[in-house]
């Protein structure tokens, strides 16, 4: 595999334990902290695919995150996915080997591929470390007990003498139970590990441990706290590093593309191709992860670039989110999916920040907050009347180089061409800006049909951005049941 | 006969006399070190000035003790805080790399201010203080102290005096200064036992059900009981005020006694009597009941909701927090930000701080003495905080700092000696 993978670890010369321990089982437990890099051969075609797969199950937690879906729904929801694209049963299983050994490629391409800037990280290790929670969760008792000991998680065992010597603290600390007596059997059997407390910080803020000279003692069935903890530490460790060595990768010029498809596709927040999420279904839902894809195909130049300075920015000041989020929802993004899309977006904002600050905006946008006013979408008028910088009609505030260029980069792929920037150049310094955004769209949907003069039907031009966006998802819904008569 | 010099601390060469000549910039520089020579723990450091007019100037940094007092006296700040260490310079930060300039590392601070305490205090209220309401910093400091050292193993902790209605600690042991922030965080959590939010909603958050307090708010409960009756019930009579008294019943979790408190109210008269009472109610409930545990815990939890240290969370939780630097002149009252002795607190008296009038006063008596005896010049005068009665304070931050020193040189010993 590839070498660029593997790092210094603190524990590399105790890992001869998992040989001894195992004999010849490459993957003693289900559960693996992903320490060593894969050592076999592959395909390009196998990584990309093991790869692919692996992001659909992340994409789906992030979704659900995303969602503030429950710790139940959201484990029902990736365990679903996993057990489609990267199953993993335990030992019970047959073919256990050859899952376990996609499971440990599938991650290992992703690190490569998402170890390349601090956000992809921090998603990346948020994803990782839900799913590997799922399976923790999942797996039965023994599995779970045989990875324990399969790897050293650097703790103490707390000795007799030492429960003893703290045995009011432990025991003041030791709930759960309802009953005292329960209570007081469990704490007798129980075995507590020491561990330095900054490695268990939820249990600490939450006062769950007994404390002393800055060790946490934490009772067994804690430990997966420890756990936890320990593999969002390695993992980001390990990703840091990855990132620092990738540029040698480079020689392998065969994997970049594939790299740069994965990680695009989880910026886009994971979008259409990781979930077959293109057009609205026949429910006529758009849902968070479409967007994207939509501003892509359909979207005028105003909310284009809004669009695109939330995607570069991971953030829109106060009135471009005002704009574009009432565009969103007459474009008919329920409030759900909204607030879904803006928490995906503002990837570098913390949870807390986002419910207290956004959460209650989004919901009043919709009228379900405050004096519950249905709020309309700005209209071109509106947007072309000077406000607010950074927010308003490209071909009226955008300078003529950087129209023309936007222009390019926003519609090219849709057939616009350079020799079609003079006329509309002409119009717009003429001051027709509607006319020089219904003459844009005539050109981009001219492989539906629209001919010059025919504007967003029966020769209208657009005067508001969702009259745009309607009318062209219209055309390619049309466009789409057309094919499928072909077919 | 001489006319004594009206040494206002708002006049800025008032203001410029004291950090010419008094301001301990070479003890605050190894205390931020832990170093002779300056190590990135300065280089790397934070500096915010305060200029009259409210200008604010952040991301100041120095290459040495000299070069720091030198901008100091040129800016002449009303007054400085101290922010984290960063990855780069934070003066170079515009010439770094986009997200290479980060906080690193970061003394452990707690803030505890008066003004947290305002509904629960009745002696002063908003910026004012008095020896009376001193005494819940008091409680505060053993509190904190203790549960800094003993939990959390901890030893390197400076307080210091905020110059008004307050006082600061920081921790600067090597774990402390690398904590994340969300492991700040984790800290905070720790500590904090009543709910930030308004008064009326405000519980406090201990235990278990009725179950007994943990091992270490047994402890704490335990310091603190003796000043809930000196503080709350004699000092501050809090529960014979009508707000007190009414606040104190919402702590009460059975409407029975309440009720019953209530009507007693215009028969007692002070707050010890009113708590006497309830002591006497919670005794006639059958012991071994659930109810006389659920009134027994609230019995004790109320006695730790009134004494226990109410903390300034946001202060704690992030690295990139800036925090006056010890030795500064509080801008209202004028006296110096002193480190205040955690064993002695309770002697500890906001009104005796000098204030920089009295200390420029020290030193004009002390020119005109020198002049008496000697008639020289006074041009080297870097030390000369010694004459003057801010000498213990400053030696106070020395020791504390050449323990911090200590610690830098068995290091660096002891990975000397790895090496070889
Ligand atoms: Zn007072």
């Amino acid at each position: 595999m590839y070498k660029s993978g593997q790092r210094q670890h603190a524990y590399d010369n105790k890992d001869i334990s998992l040989v001894e321990n195992n004999g010849l089982l490459r993957y003693p437990s289900a559960l693996n902290f992903y320490d060593r890099p894969p050592q076999f051969d592959v395909t390009v075609e196998e990584f990309e695919t093991t790869a692919m797969d692996r992001l659909r199950v992340l994409a789906e937690i992030e979704s659900s995150l995303a969602r503030n879906r429950t710790w139940e729904e959201l484990k029902t929801a990736t365990y679903n996915q996993y057990m489609k694209y990267v199953p993993l049963h335990t030992n019970t299983y047959d073919d256990t080997e050859e899952e376990r050994r996609k499971d440990h490629l599938g991650h290992y391409v992703l690190r490569l591929a998402f170890c390349r800037s601090e956000d992809l990280r921090r998603r990346f290790v948020k994803a990782e470390l839900t799913l590997f929670r799922v399976r923790y969760e999942e797996t039965e008792a023994m599995d779970r007990e045989h990875f324990l000991s399969s790897r050293d998680f650097n703790w103490i065992p707390v000795t007799k003498e030492e429960k003893v010597q703290y045995n009011h603290g432990l025991y003041s600390m030791y709930h759960a139970f309802r009953h005292e007596q329960d209570r007081a059997d469990a704490f007798e059997k129980e075995k507590f590990y020491k561990v330095k407390w900054t490695r268990v910080p939820d249990l600490v803020e939450k006062r769950k441990v007994f404390l002393k000279g800055g060790w946490a003692y934490v009772p067994g069935r804690e430990q997966s706290s420890i756990v936890f903890k320990e593999f969002e530490v390695e993992l980001e460790r390990a990703l840091e590093t990855t990132a620092r060595l990738i540029p040698r990768l480079d020689e392998d010029s065969r994997l970049i593309p594939v790299l740069d498809n994965l990680s695009q596709g989880f910026v886009a927040g994971v979008a259409s191709e990781w979930t077959n999420a293109t057009e609205p279904g026949s429910s006529g839902e758009i849902r968070a992860e479409m967007v994207d894809d939509l501003a892509k195909k359909h979207f005028p130049m105003c909310m284009r670039s809004l669009h695109e300075n939330l995607r570069r920015d991971n953030h829109l000041k106060h009135f471009g989110r005002l704009q574009y989020g009432l565009f969103l929802k007459v474009l008919g993004l329920s409030v759900e999916e909204a607030i879904a899309f803006w928490r995906k977006s503002f990837s570098r904002v913390t949870d807390d920040k986002f419910n207290k600050e956004y959460r209650y905006n989004i919901r009043h946008s919709y009228g379900l907050e405050g004096k519950r006013a249905n709020y309309p979408a700005k209209s071109c008028l509106q947007i072309l009347t000077p406000g607010p910088s950074d927010v308003g009609c490209p071909y009226r505030h955008f300078s003529s180089e950087n129209l023309q260029t936007a222009l390019l980069s926003m519609y090219s792929q849709q057939g616009l061409k350079s020799a079609d920037l003079p006329e509309i150049m002409a119009t717009v310094d003429a001051g027709h800006y509607h006319v020089a955004c219904t003459r844009v769209f005539e050109m981009t949907h001219a492989p539906h049909g629209v001919a010059k003069g025919e504007g967003i039907g029966g020769g209208e031009s657009v005067t508001h951005p969702n009259q745009y966006a309607a009318r062209s998802m219209e055309l390619a819904k049309v466009k789409n049941e057309d094919d499928k008569m072909v077919e | 006969m001489s006319i004594e010099a009206d040494y206002d601390h708002s006049l800025p060469e008032v203001m410029l006399t004291y950090y010419r000549r008094l301001y301990p910039f070479k003890s605050v520089f190894t205390w931020l070190n832990h170093d002779h020579t300056p190590t990135r723990r300065f280089t790397h450091r934070e500096w915010a000035f305060t200029l009259a007019g409210d200008v604010y100037l952040r991301y100041n940094s120095f290459a040495t003790a000299e070069d720091l007092k030198k901008k100091v006296c040129q800016l002449n700040p009303t007054r400085f805080e101290i922010g984290p260490v960063y990855s780069a310079r934070p003066g170079d930060r515009k010439t770094v790399r986009a997200g290479v300039f980060q906080p690193l590392q970061r003394e452990l601070v707690f803030d505890i201010d008066m003004t947290d305490y305002d509904p629960i205090r009745t002696c002063c209220s908003d910026a004012g203080i008095c020896k009376r309401c001193w005494a819940f910093i008091t409680a505060a400091v053993r509190v904190i102290d203790h549960a800094v050292r003993s939990q959390f193993g901890y030893e390197h902790l400076l307080w210091v005096y905020s110059g008004r209605r307050g006082i600061h600690l920081w921790i600067s042991d090597r774990e402390a200064m690398d904590l994340t922030d969300q492991e700040r965080k984790a800290i905070v959590g720790w500590m904090t036992l009543i709910n930030s939010g308004r008064e009326s909603s405000q519980r406090l958050n201990v235990r278990v059900g009725s179950r007994p307090l943990p091992a270490h708010l047994q402890e704490v409960y335990e310091t603190l009981s003796p000043t809930f009756v000196d503080l709350i019930l004699r000092d501050q009579d809090l529960f014979a005020t009508e707000d007190g008294f009414k606040s104190f019943l919402e702590h009460i979790p059975d409407e029975e006694i309440v009720k019953k408190l209530r009507g007693e109210r215009e028969l007692m008269s002070s707050s010890k009597q009113i708590w006497d009472s309830f002591t006497e109610k919670v005794k006639g409930v059958a012991a071994g009941t659930s109810r006389r545990n659920v009134l027994s815990a609230a019995w004790h939890d109320i006695q730790i909701y009134y004494t226990y240290p109410r903390l300034d969370a946001e202060v704690s939780k992030h690295r990139n927090h800036l925090l006056k630097a010890p030795f500064c002149i509080h801008p209202k009252t004028g006296r110096v930000c002193v480190p205040v002795d955690p064993e002695r607190i309770e002697d500890f008296d906001p009104e005796e701080v000098p204030t920089v009038a009295q200390l420029l006063h020290e030193l004009d008596s002390l020119s005109k003495a020198a002049t008496a005896i000697e008639d020289g010049d006074s041009s080297g005068h870097h030390s000369d905080w010694e004459k003057t009665s801010l000498k213990p304070y400053v030696d106070m931050l020395n020791q504390h700092a050449s323990r911090l020193m200590e610690k830098t040189r068995l290091e660096k010993r002891a990975t000397g000696s790895m090496a070889w």
